[in-house]
């Protein structure tokens, strides 16, 4: 009885109707043969696993999940479709082969993720436990921007030329376009 | 000080633990209570600022506006809610029927979830989250996905097109405020609501840095009523070219949902602008003058939260009945080569100010 109620303490409750949501969600995201069904149901897989995180208290990590993900790269995935789909079309089927392969892509991604989760020795004392909890935003910005340990300036600047070379790589290709008209 | 709300917040709180024994009830009891409150005010902010635009919509066009039901029209509004409620929605025959009545729902939650984060006044808020600021911006980025659902799902070109439109200036407008935002947090230091209030204690940031924030304050209204796809924004709606943008297919109460989200977005909007540039519900003190700063401290602190947003709202209002409608390549200009330089030269600007001063 004691480990019931223990297990049915509020935290737990909303995180196992999160958990349902986000694994409904994510399964219907990738069986439905709708295109613009899975990309809401990609949506609210998004969603839900920032509320996971904003239970966690990883507020930045939910705020940045919902407008980099859910608010960002999902628009863009949605325009793309608004652009090319139209309603009442559902996608093409994929030829048995593909499925064979696709089949064993996911599989050893499982087997993957579930050897590095048994590899991993989780550190659950609770003074590391406070460590990582009390995270606000000034400990981020310094570990995003610093040049110490445990600070990560290159990467951070990496990423921003990664995304600046994108940008820049766009743009020409547009403009190609626009000469080849003319 | 007895006419503040924390108060009552607190005696409730207190009665609560005094009559219920088991801590979870309280704690459940009270997350049901702030819930509703929040709808609540969610609702009424709705109806007060629909005859509110539609008295001054009426001023500035020399009319008088509803003035049939209860005194100054004020019923007209309760009627029409009435009337919207039950209004028969119309089931349409080819559209994807999931993502038609998901759309709006979207669209209404992503508004709501910022009330959660706004402060109504001295220690009345949702949840006081370390990235405030950034929770509030991020939240509201959500609405715009419901937008293109809803208007891809109706199955009708104007729809389809208002949507594309909205999205492609919700997306383009949003960096602007955001980065009108960052030069707050860089002279208030944290992104923490609660911090920012403390820091404008003695004087609000409008008045600490003026030239950065003023251009601030400038470039997010701007940007921030264009994201609420008003006037002279209101190129997704275009009622003379799209009839009604990505809504034309919904009928009552769907089409209430976007109605009632546009009308919290106008809210929100000039919240979070009072929150970060006028104090929020920090009443108005001039740092020396005890005597000015206690009469000041009279009023409650929810009185001048809301009459900042008033303020922010009328200005919305003012522009939105003023001027005409943009293009989109007006609109796009605007925001890619006019705002964005100058909110990312004003971040420069308020960093120099930080450090000198």
């Amino acid at each position: 009885m004691d480990t019931l109620s223990a297990l049915l303490t509020g935290n737990n409750i909303l995180f196992a109707i999160l958990t349902v949501v986000v694994l409904c969600s994510a399964l219907l995201s990738v069986l439905t043969e709708k295109l613009m069904h899975a990309a809401f149901y990609l949506f609210l897989t998004l969603v839900g696993i920032a509320a996971m995180y904003m239970q966690m208290q990883y507020e930045f990590l939910a705020g940045a999940q919902l407008s980099v993900y859910a608010g960002g790269i999902l628009m863009l995935f949605i325009f793309a479709i608004v652009l090319v789909h139209h309603i009442g079309e559902n996608s093409e089927s994929v030829s048995p082969k593909k499925k064979w392969i696709a089949a064993i892509a996911s599989i050893s991604g499982v087997i993957l993720c579930l050897i590095t989760m048994y590899g991993t020795n989780f550190n659950v004392n609770p003074e590391a436990d406070e460590l990582v909890k009390n995270v606000n935003m000034e400990t981020l910005g310094y570990a995003l921007l610093g040049t110490g340990k445990n600070q990560y300036l290159l990467p951070f600047e990496a990423t921003g030329i990664l995304l600046l070379a994108c940008i820049i790589g766009a743009v020409v290709i547009a403009n190609k376009e626009k000469e080849d008209k003319a | 000080m007895s006419l503040e709300l924390s108060g009552l917040i607190n005696a409730i709180h207190e009665g609560l633990t005094g009559a219920i024994e088991a801590q979870w009830l309280v704690s459940l009891i009270e997350y049901v209570l702030v819930g509703a409150g929040l709808l609540a005010l969610y609702a009424l902010i709705a109806l007060f600022l629909i005859i509110f635009e539609r008295k001054i919509c009426a001023w500035f066009q020399c009319r008088l506006g509803p003035n049939r039901v209860g005194p100054w029209g004020i019923f007209q509004v309760f009627a029409d809610m009435l009337k919207i409620m039950f209004k028969e929605i119309i089931p349409l025959k080819h559209n994807d029927k999931l993502l038609f009545y998901a759309g709006p729902c979207i669209v209404v939650i992503g508004s709501f979830l910022t009330f959660g984060g706004l402060q109504f006044a001295e220690g009345v808020h949702g949840v006081d989250l370390n990235i405030g600021v950034f929770y509030l911006l991020a939240v509201s980025s959500i609405s715009i996905v419901g937008v293109m659902l809803a208007g891809w799902s109706s199955n009708n070109k104007y729809a389809l097109i208002g949507a594309m439109r909205s999205g492609a200036q919700v997306i383009s407008f949003e960096l602007s405020a955001c980065l009108s935002m960052m030069a707050v947090v860089i002279l208030g230091g944290s992104m923490n609501l609660s911090t920012l209030m403390e820091k404008q204690e003695d004087l609000w940031f409008i008045f600490q840095a003026p030239v950065p924030m003023l251009i601030a304050m400038v470039i997010y209204l701007i940007a921030a009523h264009a994201e609420t796809n008003r006037g002279p924004f209101d190129l997704p709606e275009a009622e003379s070219e799209l009839t009604a943008g990505y809504h034309v297919e919904y009928s009552g109460m769907t089409f209430g949902y976007f109605y009632v989200a546009e009308y919290c977005n106008l809210f929100i909007n000039a919240a979070i602008g009072a929150l970060v540039f006028l104090g929020g519900w920090q009443a108005f003190h001039i740092p020396g003058c005890d005597g000015f700063n206690a009469v000041m401290d009279m009023c409650p602190s929810y009185v001048w939260f809301f009459l900042k947003c008033l303020f922010f709202i009328f200005m919305s209002l003012w522009v939105r009945w003023s001027f005409p409608r943009l293009r989109i390549d007006q609109l796009l200009h605007l925001e890619w080569k006019i705002m964005l330089p100058f909110s990312l030269f004003n971040i420069l600007l308020v960093a120099v100010w930080v450090i000198i001063f």
